[in-house]
């Protein structure tokens, strides 16, 4: 029997507030255990939360970027259950009335595009961690993250395979740092998804029975874990069992999930609206505001970048990875006056290649749109070849300044004059009589390897498109 | 001298007549003798309630004091006072030292009171007799071998037996109006929102209410004055303009001072189960208010009545999930052996909450269960609202609504102690205004043949406590019920 896997997460984003959700204590990650943990975060009696403006902001800035519903009135509900790292013995969550309803995130697998609906997404409050290691026998506590503003993003289960999942994970951790309200970072856990997995036979509409894999925080584990527990699923039906409902954790170790609690162990939570907070209320001109802050969505960006500049849908998609990388080019463009292709293939290439290596963000990248911009105009104007370029780049990109200094310095500049070029050439000719014989021959191989002995002679400065002018007027 | 109001007190402080630190002392010197017969304290800070006497007077030497500079003055304990233990009168937080301040306690000092200790009171104020605190019970001035009422049983006796001039309490099904009623002192319930709840423990979040008691009217529309005010780190705290609730009160009026008032008389209030003497009691307050010019009407408040099962329905169910912090984690009691985290939770919780706590607890789990919210919770609040429309319709008909505050004058300590349910019904008349939000004040207005108080409440519609302690002070310019003093022998008449 064919199989079909049935995906959809849920998706914990951390909200880029100073202080937390509903106490005014900072939110920085990294900091003394409980240094960051005011009376309210550690659930003092007497206590009572004040809900953060800011991180309802963000939540309305998401919900107009993925076109869902704002709710004008949500409510803040208790979530109630004991764990040592959840001080007030609840959680502030949303529960019936999410302040976003709908929506959707569009994602692109092998030049396909597909809609992912969103279910809804909902404010809440972040636990504290337990701490095992260190403490002989006991647990500690640290209660820095407790109060953490989070958004919950759920999706309907419109995902197929794992590569969708992960397609529809980037595609979100993307779109949140494109509008500023999530840090995105995986490592501090800022952004971890839940996958609900389940499987069916293929072409069947019903769904299957599911199992909920907890705390993914990288895109690896997550394409891993689903495709562990997808296979897992269909060999357990395949042998003539079935599928409990449980939720299981992702073992990166062993590459496995296990099963951490099964439906029957479930807590009751008990929900019910929290009385200490009064429904939120948000009028239609916070959300008009909020939608003319929006800034150009990605989607919307890519689509100009195929029209406006004429890249291809692939070098569109990849500029528009960040907001970071698009200001980039779109700096890079207006600095050198044009020439996009151009601008696309060395942000693409040489200045991708060298963050990767070497682990940058854009921002932090030693050669900036401007002076990316002067370097390209050298290529422009002939000052020096492509080739040669990429050796300034590095240089550039070693600090070893602007590219005219670095030009200049090194004697890079392209050799341009008709003369010069030519007498190098007959030098070559002169001396490779039985290569001539078989470029006469009609072998194409041999042309260019007299195209490199020029410039070879030429210490690469010689402009190639005249030696190969040059070089095949002499030998036409 | 402490036998007098407030505002008595104040005009001698600022005469300079006598000094706050004389007054502390005095203060201090009652209660430790009253301790062993009443119970009323948890905590006497006689050093910090001293400095603060003095700081009192060196404000008044220099001319900078306000109508509540130099009063000695008790806090509910379940009240957070900076540096002092707050017990909630439970083993659960027996040693806890609050490191901050009530905002009503924050208020208060910075109006120049002086703290002189912390009263006895219900488990995390849950009961009418403060029969139920882990420190023992509270005892009635007027009669030793009776409840004061609950759960604001100790501060109610601070100032009925002449220990302290006012007192702070806290009402969530009538804490604070019921054992007024039955200590024979007044007891005011502000309007929800109106006194913030930050560093009040709380029971349950959409019903306590902070606010004051004294012995008179005008004494707790000082008081008030000082307690209210809008606080940014409670979300329900109310942003208004700060209002002087004592000003109708000095509004000088012709012969009928009440002329032109609408008196509402719910009948469901004047129904069986209301004891005859309480109810001759309350009969004779509402001629005497007509006497001074109101006009009666008889209102109906038909949902009413299910006021005392919807109260604890919600009650119950805020409180399970307010108490969860009580875990033993961070603070407060911790169980000394346990197998595991499951095994500490348990021990913790048993032995730190008493049976009352521990039955709230469970009726609150309860009904918040899955399959139950529906119909418990969710039918509560429907109700709950019918109830507030009730009230709505009432005051378009009447400007206060006036009945009994309890059905009966206190009852013997241990009567009701095996009968929850019987302890539940002392707050039928009581619970309706902690629903709604909307002020209520008990008054004295009688005494039974055993010598026992008897309380009037006189409610109104929200905001509107400037106008029920106008109607409660005329009536006490008219009449001398609260003026009576239960037979101890440090009490006199107040002068």
């Amino acid at each position: 029997m064919k199989w079909e896997v049935v995906i959809g997460l849920e998706t914990h984003a951390q909200l880029s507030t100073a202080s937390k959700i509903f106490s005014g204590a900072p939110t920085a990650f990294g900091a003394a255990p409980n240094s960051q943990a005011s009376a309210v975060d550690i659930a003092l009696p007497g206590v009572l939360p004040v809900l953060n403006k800011g991180a309802v902001e963000r939540a309305i800035r998401f919900g107009v970027a993925v076109g869902g519903t704002i709710s004008q009135r949500s409510v803040f509900a208790r979530k109630n259950y004991f764990y040592p790292d959840l001080p007030k013995g609840y959680q502030i969550s949303q529960y019936e009335i999410p302040i976003v309803a709908g929506g959707s995130v569009t994602i692109a697998i092998a030049e396909t595009e597909k809609r992912i609906r969103l279910t809804r997404a909902h404010l809440e409050e972040d636990a504290g961690k337990s701490l095992h290691e260190d403490f002989h026998g006991m647990t500690g506590i640290d209660l820095n993250r407790a109060g953490t503003p989070l958004l919950e993003i759920v999706s309907e289960p419109d995902m197929r395979s794992a590569a969708e999942a992960v397609a529809y994970a980037k595609a979100l951790h993307a779109l949140v740092r494109w509008i500023g309200i999530c840090d995105g970072n995986l490592q501090e856990g800022s952004f971890r998804c839940d996958a609900n997995v389940s499987v069916r036979p293929t072409g069947s509409d019903d769904l299957g029975t599911r199992c909920e894999i907890k705390n993914l925080n990288s895109f690896r584990f997550l394409q891993h874990a689903i495709e562990f527990e997808a296979r897992r699923q269909i060999e357990l039906i395949e042998d003539g069992g079935a599928v409990v409902q449980e939720t299981r954790l992702y073992d990166p170790d062993r590459n496995e999930t296990r099963p951490m609690r099964t439906k029957e162990d479930a807590h009751d939570y008990r929900y019910f609206p929290d009385p200490d907070l009064p429904p939120l209320v948000i009028d239609a001109a916070w959300i008009e505001r909020v939608k003319s802050e929006l800034p150009e969505l990605p989607d919307v960006m890519k689509a100009r970048f195929v029209t406006q500049y004429g890249l291809s849908m692939y070098e569109a998609a990849a500029l528009t990875a960040s907001r970071e990388v698009a200001h980039y080019f779109e700096d890079t463009v207006r600095v050198l006056g044009g020439a996009p292709n151009l601008a696309a293939s060395w942000i693409m290439g040489a200045l991708s290649a060298a963050l990767n290596r070497e682990e940058r963000e854009i921002g932090a990248a030693p050669v900036t749109p401007h002076t990316l911009a002067e370097l390209l105009r050298r290529i422009q104007d002939n000052t020096i070849s492509g080739k040669m370029a990429k050796d300034v780049f590095d240089a550039m990109w070693a600090g070893e300044g602007d590219a005219d200094l670095i030009i200049e310095r090194n004697g890079l500049r392209q050799i341009s004059d008709e003369g010069a070029i030519e007498r190098i050439v007959d030098d070559v000719l002169a001396a490779n009589a039985a290569i001539i014989a078989e470029v006469k021959a009609g072998r194409e191989k041999a042309f260019n390897s007299l195209v490199g002995q020029v410039m070879k002679a030429s210490k690469g400065k010689a402009n190639p498109a005249q030696v190969n002018a040059i070089l095949k007027r002499k030998l036409g | 001298m402490i036998d007098g109001t407030i505002a008595e007190l104040a005009q001698a402080l600022h005469a300079r007549r006598i000094s706050s630190e004389e007054l502390t002392s005095e203060a201090l010197a009652r209660i430790e003798r009253a301790q062993s017969r009443f119970n009323a304290f948890i905590t006497i800070d006689r050093d910090g309630a001293l400095a603060a006497a003095r700081a009192a007077d060196a404000a008044l030497r220099k001319g900078d004091g306000g109508p509540l500079t130099g009063i000695p003055l008790a806090h509910k304990d379940v009240l957070m006072t900076a540096g002092l233990n707050t017990t909630c009168g439970s083993r659960m937080l027996a040693d806890f030292v609050a490191p901050y301040d009530a905002f009503v306690v924050e208020q208060l000092r910075k109006a120049g009171t002086v703290l002189v200790g912390k009263t006895n009171m219900d488990e995390f104020a849950m009961g009418s007799s403060s029969e139920t605190s882990w420190f023992g019970p509270v005892r009635n001035p007027w009669d030793p071998a009776y409840v004061p009422g609950g759960s604001s049983g100790g501060s109610a006796v601070a100032v009925a037996a002449r220990l302290v001039p006012a007192a702070t309490g806290t009402d969530t099904g009538g804490s604070i109006r019921q054992p007024a009623a039955l200590t024979g002192i007044c007891g005011l319930k502000p309007t929800y929102g109106a006194c913030s709840r930050y560093g009040l423990v709380a029971f349950a979040s959409s019903l306590d209410h902070p606010g004051p008691f004294g012995r008179t009217a005008e004494d707790c529309a000082l008081l008030l004055r000082a307690m209210a005010g809008h606080d940014p780190r409670d979300s329900t705290s109310i942003d208004r303009p700060p209002e002087d609730y004592a000003q109708l009160l000095r509004e000088p009026r012709a012969a009928k001072v009440l002329e032109g008032l609408r008196i509402g008389l719910p009948k469901e209030f004047h129904g069986e189960g209301v004891d005859a003497e309480v109810a001759a009691a309350v009969e004779a307050a509402i001629a005497e208010l007509q006497k001074l010019g109101a006009t009666l009407k008889t209102i109906s408040l038909p949902a009413v009545k299910y006021s005392v099962p919807v109260y604890y329905v919600i009650a119950p169910a805020e409180a399970s999930s307010n108490l969860s912090r009580f875990d033993g984690v961070r603070y407060g009691h911790r169980a000394n052996d346990f197998k595991d985290l499951l095994d500490m939770y348990k021990k913790t919780r048993a032995e730190g909450f008493g049976a009352e706590v521990k039955r709230r607890i469970l009726t609150g789990t309860y009904v918040l269960s899955h399959g139950y919210y529906d119909a418990y919770y969710l039918k509560a609040q429907q109700v709950r609202r019918l109830i507030a429309d009730d009230f709505r319709r009432a005051y378009g008909e009447c400007d206060v609504i006036v009945g009994p505050t309890a059905p009966s004058a206190a009852f013997k300590i241990g009567a009701k102690t095996d009968d929850p349910v019987q302890m539940y019904l002392n707050d039928i008349f009581t619970i309706a205004a902690d629903l709604t939000g909307a002020p209520a004040i008990s008054i004295p207005c009688g005494v039974t043949r055993d010598g026992l108080p008897i309380g009037l409440q006189i409610q109104g519609n929200h905001f509107d406590e400037a106008r029920i302690l106008d109607v409660a002070h005329r009536y006490q310019q008219a009449t001398d019920w609260h003026q009576r003093v239960p037979p101890i022998e440090h009490a006199s008449k107040s002068s």
